[in-house]
């Protein structure tokens, strides 16, 4: 045999997996909540998706070329980036803002941090906070929030997300239970979860949301840990301070932030014990802000702090060693 | 009730190419380089150039309590004591014996004898001077892990049939073709550290085994068999070990101090052999198998046969070779020379393909946690690599590094392929390196 062989550490096989494979199949998974925002909010949604994918993957082709590192635009996870921040925006939003958005997102919050695997917080919330920060009417006026398209009439008509709504009622002194406080803009329970109100344009279908997620679930891609005690954090603790739990559930970006957000791998604890004390501080963040907040939506800043606590969770929740021994004291 | 452990992972399991193979007897080499470290510590050479040896002859006797001896597998004139590769890649002694065709047997090798008159130092005193060692892979010399300290109470002898690497179908056959052989080496042990309970684990991806071995030792009151779930690496000892009893042995211990002590069938066969029938360690079963091979086979190979002989005996190479292991794929060896012999703890010879085998780039750590959830000793893989990476040698030992016992499982399902077992391996060296200069 005169044919030279490959020598290499142990273990000789691998399985298929791969980043790639990972990041696309995420992808495949929001497919469902990219066609609610074209039904819900109509072509202009997929525009703005297609806007931030291109800038995103534009960005990090740029300045990995510019480093002189290998462009890695082929994993798909600035893609994934791109699609998740456009989901954070209003339909009527200009869309050199989800450019710059997206500019910023792959630029500061991933390739300056040391590119995939190394950044600290979710790329996409970066970006959202950018935005919400740069323009805060463009991001949250009412002039831009846009019901959702219904194909009666092909003229977005703006109105204030199911949120604002009530928490601008209860702030005025509004005696109304949260769901007459909706029925008068003809919202019910059932508009929540499929999606059919006004809200950013990937965040307001929980059906949607829901399907890609089980999915993920499904083929080990997502811990279930983080949806389920993030969202049941603010069920028990919205229920036990009076308001209506499953409103608070199924409106806003707690979907799309308990699905897709927290979840991210990178910036989401590795133990099975700290993804739970991760959601449960999301949880609690999130009906805080809401609650007590100036904001009526606490979702993605309540990610973005528990990802700064990641490092520190994953520190006090090693697992027990197997046959692990107390140390004898002495 | 099931019986199997935490953590860990079903690779698609590759046995299908040599299961239904019965064993064949190779062919004795012509030459055969008979390395004089086969476990424990290296023993001393006690033959010289030019001597004539006959099969089953000592070459070489203990040097020290932690070494065992080597024997001939072929009759013939020793050649050379020269350094020669071995499968790991190292150059080092071997006793060169050049054939002579005849395949004489040393005076009482192969006879059977009464044994059941032995005392159990005795039986011990036969296992050392056969030079029986671990047949799974680690080769540590047997006599030894059958001399606990007087204050360890033994229960349990486990004997290892779970064969849980991929490929490899060396015990599964053997406990097929041989069982009476193994059950009798499991009661020789249970006899030497005082045992009351002898139990065989199988996984369950092995029916006849397990069929045979329960129906051989159904009249047996206290030897037990037991089917474990298909799992990667069930046949690490201390998995073996919760798997079967339920007991954790304590990290930076060993099975004795849960009164267990865990032997190969292979090596329980090997036992038998030496006690009942006089005969050394100088042959043992190698599955030569993959998808690389032209005729996969199961083949009873002396001792000192260089690889490229058993490949050639099973037909040569596929065009598609890419790799030729030692072992099995998750722990095994990759090898630099064809001409490194067969040694005691080859349980195969795997010919991988590239499809099977591909080297992949490193790419950055995600934070998957899937190694995480696999690692059968639950530690967190990923961060003692990236310790050992930027040189944090004490944070990786504080991790749990030394627990670490190489199976490779995490690197099997990182995404990211990274390399943790590379690393872990120096992160190890390192360590013990540190240690000695303190």
């Amino acid at each position: 045999m005169d044919k030279m062989l490959i020598v290499s550490a142990n273990p000789h096989i691998r399985d298929k997996s791969s980043i790639a494979k990972i990041m696309y199949i995420v992808i495949i998974s929001l497919i469902p909540a990219i066609f609610a925002s074209y039904w819900f909010f109509g072509f202009r949604a997929i525009f703005l998706i297609l806007v931030a994918i291109v800038s995103s993957v534009i960005t990090e082709a740029a300045i990995q070329k510019f480093r002189k590192k290998p462009v890695t635009v082929y994993d798909g996870s600035a893609i994934l980036t791109g699609i998740l921040l456009a989901f954070n925006v209003p339909a009527n939003i200009p869309w050199w803002i989800v450019m710059l958005g997206s500019v910023f997102a792959i630029a500061i919050a991933k390739q300056a941090f040391g590119g995939l695997g190394y950044n600290i917080f979710n790329p996409a919330l970066i970006g959202r906070a950018f935005m919400l920060a740069s323009w805060p009417v463009e991001m949250t006026s009412n002039k831009f929030w846009t019901e959702p398209y219904t194909g009666k009439t092909m003229d977005a008509i703006s109105s204030a997300t199911p949120l604002n709504l009530v928490k601008t009622a209860l702030k005025d002194g509004s005696t109304k239970e949260t769901v007459e406080i909706l029925a008068e803009k003809g919202v019910g329970y059932w508009e929540l979860f499929i999606g059919n109100v006004s809200g950013c344009i990937g965040e307001t279908s929980f059906m949607a949301l829901l399907i890609g997620v089980i999915a993920l679930i499904i083929l080990g891609l997502v811990n279930w840990r983080v949806p389920f005690f993030y969202i049941g954090t603010v069920f028990i603790m919205t229920w036990l301070m009076g308001y209506d739990p499953v409103f608070h559930i199924l409106a806003g970006g707690l979907a799309l932030g308990a699905f897709y957000m927290a979840t991210d791998m990178v910036t989401s604890p590795i133990s099975n014990n700290g993804n739970i004390i991760f959601a449960l501080g999301l949880g609690f963040l999130t009906v805080s802000i809401r609650v007590w907040g100036g904001y009526p939506e606490g979702v993605s800043y309540s990610i973005l702090i528990m990802n700064c606590l990641v490092p520190l969770i994953n520190k006090f929740t090693v697992p027990k060693k197997f046959g692990f021994v107390k140390p004898k004291k002495a | 009730m099931k019986y199997t452990f935490s953590g860990g992972y079903h690779p698609p399991d590759g046995k299908s190419f040599s299961e239904k193979m019965p064993i064949e007897k190779m062919p004795s080499p012509k030459i055969a380089a008979i390395h004089l470290h086969q476990g424990g510590r290296p023993s001393k050479a006690i033959v010289a150039v030019g001597d004539e040896v006959k099969v089953g002859q000592p070459l070489s006797e203990a040097d020290g309590f932690m070494s065992v001896p080597v024997h001939a597998s072929i009759s013939g004139k020793v050649k050379a004591i020269a350094k020669i590769t071995d499968a790991a890649g190292n150059k080092t002694d071997a006793v060169i014996i050049e054939s002579d065709g005849k395949g004489e047997m040393y005076g009482g090798v192969g006879e059977k004898v009464d044994y059941s008159q032995l005392t159990a130092d005795e039986i011990r005193n036969k296992i050392a001077a056969a030079g029986v060692v671990g047949m799974g892979g680690a080769r540590f010399p047997t006599h030894v892990k059958l001399s606990p300290p007087a204050e360890k109470k033994i229960n349990y002898i486990i004997l290892n049939g779970v064969e849980c690497e991929p490929y490899l179908t060396a015990d599964d056959r053997l406990m097929q073709e041989s069982p009476e052989t193994i059950i009798e080496g499991l009661k020789l042990i249970m006899k030497v550290v005082n045992a009351e309970n002898g139990i065989i684990g199988i996984e369950k991806n092995k029916p006849e085994s397990i069929k045979i071995m329960k129906d051989k030792t159904a009249s047996m009151q206290n030897i037990k068999v037991i089917d474990l779930e298909v799992k990667y690496p069930q046949g690490g000892e201390k998995q073996l070990i919760v798997a079967s009893i339920g007991k954790e042995v304590p990290s930076g211990g060993l099975p004795m101090d849960v009164g267990v002590v865990v032997s190969n069938v292979g090596t329980a066969n090997a036992v038998y052999e030496a006690v009942a029938l006089n005969k050394p360690f100088y042959e043992r079963i190698v599955s030569v198998t993959g998808e690389s091979i032209t005729n996969p086979k199961n083949l009873l190979a002396k001792i000192g046969t260089p690889t490229s002989e058993l490949i050639e005996y099973c037909g040569g190479v596929k065009e598609d070779v890419y790799k030729v292991v030692n072992g099995g794929p998750m722990m095994g060896a990759a090898m630099y020379s064809m001409e490194a012999p067969v040694h005691k703890g080859t349980s195969g010879i795997l010919c991988l393909s590239k499809e099977n085998a591909a080297v992949y780039e490193e790419q950055p750590c995600i934070s998957c946690g899937k190694c995480v959830s696999v690692c059968p000793l639950k530690l967190v893989p990923t961060e003692i690599q990236m310790n050992v990476q930027y040189k944090r040698f004490e944070q990786a030992e504080k991790l749990g590094i030394l627990d670490c016992m190489l199976c490779g499982t995490c690197a099997y399902v990182c995404p990211a392929k990274r390399n943790l077992v590379h690393y872990f391996n120096i992160g190890k060296a390192k360590i013990a390196e540190m240690k000695r200069k303190k």
